[in-house]
């Protein structure tokens, strides 16, 4: 209760220092519009996606999970304060490295975490792995791992949102590598032709897997690609939460509105690997390690204590709140059921399957 | 019962189907131009360009956003002028529309239909080829190919009420073809083969245009006394050997047809499951006609030299069933 209080104070003396000064920045207007709980909650949720991607790491490491891991640390900012932009009705498409879209989305982690595991659980039941979790009830329609082929899929949730006037917004998220592939185009002009709802979020953390930006694309101002469809585009600062929060607020409410698609590309910077098996040849550590001295989610953390919206004291208990959840989710993986054999039938394959499918070889 | 044409009993289908809200079609040339096949012909007139929807030529995104529209609740034809051109959405359908529904743990699925045809006349390489077997090959889709106006009309109709990806294969050359359709609510299951002619001595496992070739062929060879037994598959994937399996136990003796390449093709398939389950009724082995296996030629003697022909057919049967 003290710590509540003591909070409260906080809200009440930033008020005041807000209308007092003249400066009007994302900060002061978020804390105006949100109220400084909702400001604590978008640091919860990128310290649990945080500590969820390390929590993967050691579990990977103890070979718990399996394939591939693309971690978000370092991004979490863009995801946040994205998706802190949609409603309920909205959706979301995103590709491999999805994690983080997924916690941000509101997606239990005990199911997460499950998925990872390969168990009947997960949020795909275990059929799917880091790469593709989703959830329909949230309409997270899933992590794609082909590069740029899920923008397409995008615009055909919009196009659904468009004709059954749902009034939705879908939001697609993919890296800088995505946009030099056939399927980025089309997405794109079909987006644009016919004035679909979409926010296309490329973050751009300056490579392509291992390939630097400037060796894989023309143009390394992925926002510029816009142009050449009349899109309406904008390049924002992806490491800044409530700067990402508002700008892509505005992508949102113009999409929403009917004009038609917006391009935004956030620049931030992925802390890991590509993959937990990365070497990062195509880095230096100094590189790395500038980037890791301005880390977002510290970033937001400081703005939020010296500001006098949260106490430290409270953030470390969250802190530790999430941890609690993390190794609960773990707890829950390992106790859940492995997946059955019907997945391995058509009737794991087909929604209608039939009679008369596939002979399976080893009853012939 | 009317007598309608393969392209008649289509637009039939695709009426009935535009009765349902949630339908649209998407393609090339399927409104302004007024549909390169005569299918869609008159469609945008009769309902509007929201929901009969003339798409970039954009392979990959007319499937991408059909996909994803089924996703959400639509129930999209993706119509792809010629299947040649599937290729460039060849992403889409195989690494999206055909593994959604298992890879995210069978909570949504893409009730998807996409038309599509295989061709040839004098029309060259990149013009004149049947991907069947790709399609088929595929977990995750369903790929029906009928032969007749009846079919068409019934099949289509299973195909929209099916929840799965059906990849409808249609034929250029079979579109003037004419045969008794039944009125109103007609549906054929997706799954289930037919037999097309009755026959004692020989099976001819076929499907989509071959199956009235082989007709031919039968009708031919039925003047010198040789009884052929046609099945029409109907569907490539689930292939439904039942009706194949029991003719062949009965005339122990087989020729697969089908238009196209005879390696790796949807022949290797048939006939590879009519050697597994009846081996102990095999009299002769069985032969195969399709495509020869090069490019399609431009020239008109070389194509014809390419394609199937009646005449191949009645080659094929006479040389299993050693008669000359």
């Amino acid at each position: 209760m003290q710590k509540q209080r003591g909070s409260t104070k906080a809200v009440t003396s930033a008020t005041q220092s807000v209308r007092s000064s003249m400066t009007s920045t994302p900060f002061t207007r978020a804390l105006e519009h949100l109220g400084a709980d909702q400001l604590v909650e978008y640091y919860r949720q990128m310290m649990l996606i945080r500590r969820f991607e390390e929590k993967c790491q050691e579990m990977y490491t103890r070979s718990k999970i399996g394939g591939f891991l693309h971690l978000y640390v370092g991004e979490e900012a863009t995801g946040v304060g994205a998706i802190s932009n949609l409603q309920p009705q909205d959706h979301v498409f995103t590709h491999y490295r999805d994690h983080g879209h997924a916690i941000a989305r509101g997606l239990d982690i005990n199911p997460l975490m499950a998925e990872l595991f390969g168990k009947d659980t997960g949020c795909s039941r275990g059929m799917g792995g880091s790469m593709h979790f989703a959830d329909i009830t949230k309409n997270f329609w899933g992590g794609y791992a082909i590069v740029g082929s899920h923008l397409l899929l995008a615009d055909g949730v919009a196009l659904q949102c468009q004709m059954q006037k749902t009034n939705g917004v879908v939001m697609v998220f993919f890296g800088d590598g995505a946009t030099n592939g056939g399927e980025f185009y089309e997405s794109l002009n079909f987006a644009q032709l016919w004035k679909l709802p979409v926010v296309f979020v490329c973050e751009n953390n300056l490579f392509a897997m291992g390939t630097p930006l400037e060796v894989h694309s023309s143009v390394t101002e992925i926002h510029r690609k816009a142009n050449a469809f009349d899109m309406k585009s904008m390049r924002i600062d992806g490491n800044d939460l409530l700067g990402v929060r508002e700008q892509v607020g505005e992508a949102v409410a113009y999409a929403r509105s009917g004009k038609g698609p917006v391009l935004v590309e956030a620049m931030t910077y992925r802390f890991r690997g590509h993959s937990a098996q990365d070497t990062q040849k195509y880095r230096t550590k100094e590189d790395v390690e500038k980037h890791r001295s301005a880390d977002p989610l510290e970033a937001y953390r400081k703005l939020l204590v010296e500001e006098e919206i949260c106490p430290a004291s409270r953030l470390d208990a969250i802190d530790v709140q999430i941890d609690a959840e993390v190794d609960a989710s773990v707890e829950f993986a390992d106790n859940s059921p492995v997946p059955g054999n019907e997945w391995l039938t058509d009737a794991g394959i087909y929604a209608a399957p039939l009679e008369t499918l596939t002979v399976d070889p080893t009853l012939v | 019962m009317a007598i309608l044409t393969v392209r008649e009993a289509l637009q039939q289908a695709l009426h009935e189907a535009m009765q349902d809200e949630r339908v649209f079609i998407i393609g090339e040339d399927i409104g302004h131009y007024g549909s390169t096949y005569g299918v869609t012909a008159g469609f945008l007139e009769k309902y509007g360009p929201e929901r009969i929807r003339d798409a970039p030529i954009a392979e990959a995104g007319i499937l991408g956003l059909a996909t994803g529209a089924a996703m959400a609740g639509m129930r999209p034809i993706a119509e792809i002028m010629s299947v040649n051109f599937s290729l460039l959405a060849f992403d889409i359908i195989i690494n999206h529309a055909a593994k959604i529904y298992s890879m995210f743990g069978g909570k949504f699925s893409v009730p998807l239909v996409m038309r599509t045809t295989n061709g040839w006349t004098q029309l060259s390489a990149t013009h004149s080829q049947s991907f069947d077997a790709m399609f088929a090959y595929i977990p995750g889709l369903k790929v029906v190919a009928p032969a007749t106006p009846a079919d068409m009309k019934g099949m289509f109709r299973a195909a929209m009420a099916d929840p799965d990806p059906v990849i409808f294969i249609e034929h250029t050359l079979m579109y003037g073809i004419k045969g008794e359709v039944p009125d109103g609510d007609y549906v054929v299951p997706i799954g289930k083969s037919v037999l097309a002619r009755e026959g004692r001595h020989i099976t001819v496992v076929t499907y989509s245009r071959m199956v009235h070739l082989s007709l031919q062929a039968a009708e031919l060879l039925a003047q010198e006394g040789i009884e052929v037994e046609v099945v029409d598959l109907r569907t490539l994937r689930p292939l439904d050997m039942s009706i194949a399996l029991e003719s062949f136990k009965k005339t122990n003796h087989a020729v697969v047809v089908t238009e196209d390449w005879q390696s790796y093709g949807t022949s290797a398939e048939i006939a590879t499951r009519l050697y597994e389950a009846g081996f102990d009724y095999l009299d002769a082995p069985i032969q195969r006609v399709n495509f020869r296996e090069v490019p399609m030629p431009y020239a008109k003697n070389l194509e014809m030299q390419v394609v199937v022909t009646t005449e191949r057919i009645v080659a094929a049967i006479k040389k299993v069933l050693n008669r000359s």
